[in-house]
């Protein structure tokens, strides 16, 4: 906790610097500035929180997105002081700088308004990876049995708690670099999925996540797994895609 | 560019750079002992020339910088300068083949017998 940061309570304020639009809403995506309010702090305060108390105390305009409240939705992702963070599971005491914080919409997506963010591409990359499960049972079927401590079972299990918050998205630089790259989450679900001994896709999925927008563009940064707060393997995910074409082209199944 | 080429491109710049990791560190290795022995150029080209195992080496060396440079550089000039396409294949492509071929004439002038001076 940086020594700076106000505490709690007593009337102490937070001094906070939110992104605003100041282009016409929907294509607002570079234009912009910070702007500067005062909040109140409180005891375990989170960063939505303060956003919360902005809009609904300070300025009724403020555009963000939030859902659940408790990261489980992955809706309210947002930049906070440099970094792509949950805010509804961020403790202000353990981000603000000096007393200070400062918050913009997610990088690497266009900016509907303020701090609200279109995140159509990000979840179109996971249909573009083939995310989509595919199996061969019908209902007259019996149940598939995958035991839970078979290898492929466990990398499932090691992957299959993402939120779809877009942090790992976000904080990409080749994602930044190279626009149609399909990025962390979407591959980590293309992962999950070629684990999953029930699903019937897997050449194609394998032809959909290789090449320069796909796992070979990986510079293996790791910014991704150190920033996705549900602490998801994304690089080992995207390593684990590497390995598996790789097997794949030698073999001439790609 | 389809991606099973792209997959391929990945595959071959692993595979150069592994081979890279082996041949720097025996080219460092005879370098530093040919200067800390004291060996003349002269003394050097007398041990070089004719000297096939030598030669075969350090063409291999050649062949993988070769295969090497351009996939990285393809890369860093897409990522950095946003330069995609035909144009982009061709200039990186030429480099590979200049790398390639001057490597190859630099190995040739130092093993052949009757080579001039460099």
């Amino acid at each position: 906790m940086d020594q700076a940061t106000p505490p709690a309570g007593n009337g102490s304020m937070i001094k906070v610097s939110v992104w605003r639009s100041t282009g016409p809403g929907g294509v607002a995506a570079g234009e912009g500035r910070f702007e500067a309010f005062d909040v109140p702090r409180q005891p375990s305060q989170t960063v939505l929180d303060v956003v919360t108390h902005i809009q609904r105390h300070l300025d009724p305009t403020l555009t963000y997105r939030f859902a659940c409240r408790v990261g489980v939705c992955g809706s309210c992702a947002m930049v906070v002081n440099g970094e792509a963070r949950w805010t509804c599971r961020t403790h202000v005491d353990k981000v603000s700088q000096d007393g200070t914080l400062e918050i913009s919409p997610l990088r690497n997506l266009p900016v509907i308004r303020d701090l609200a963010t279109d995140m159509s591409e990000f979840f179109d990359k996971w249909a573009r990876a083939r995310g989509q499960f595919t199996g061969t049972r019908t209902r007259k079927d019996d149940f598939a049995v995958v035991s839970p401590l078979s290898a492929e079972r466990q990398q499932v299990d090691l992957g299959i708690e993402c939120i779809g918050c877009g942090v790992c998205y976000s904080s990409c630089d080749v994602v930044e670099w190279k626009p149609d790259y399909l990025g962390p989450a979407a591959m980590n679900r293309a992962w999950t999925l070629v684990n999953d001994t029930r699903d019937q896709a897997q050449r194609e999925r394998l032809a959909a996540v290789a090449g320069d927008a796909g796992c070979h563009a990986c510079h293996t940064h790791m910014t991704c797994t150190e920033r996705c707060p549900k602490h998801l393997p994304l690089t080992s995910a995207i390593a684990g895609l590497k390995r598996v074409t790789t097997r794949a082209l030698l073999k001439g199944e790609l | 560019m389809n991606a099973r080429t792209q997959a391929w491109l990945w595959f071959a710049q692993r595979a150069s750079a592994a081979l890279l990791g082996f041949f720097v560190l025996v080219h460092l290795a005879t370098m530093i002992y040919a200067v800390r022995s004291g060996l003349s150029a002269g003394e050097i080209l007398s041990r070089t020339r004719g000297n096939t195992p030598w030669m075969l080496f350090y063409a291999m060396f050649v062949v993988a910088v070769a295969v090497h440079v351009p996939i990285g550089l393809r890369n860093i000039l897409a990522e950095t300068f946003a330069w995609r396409g035909r144009g982009l294949e061709v200039a990186v492509l030429a480099i590979g083949v200049f790398f390639l071929l001057f490597g190859l004439r630099a190995v040739w002038a130092v093993y052949a017998p009757g080579a001039g001076a460099l």
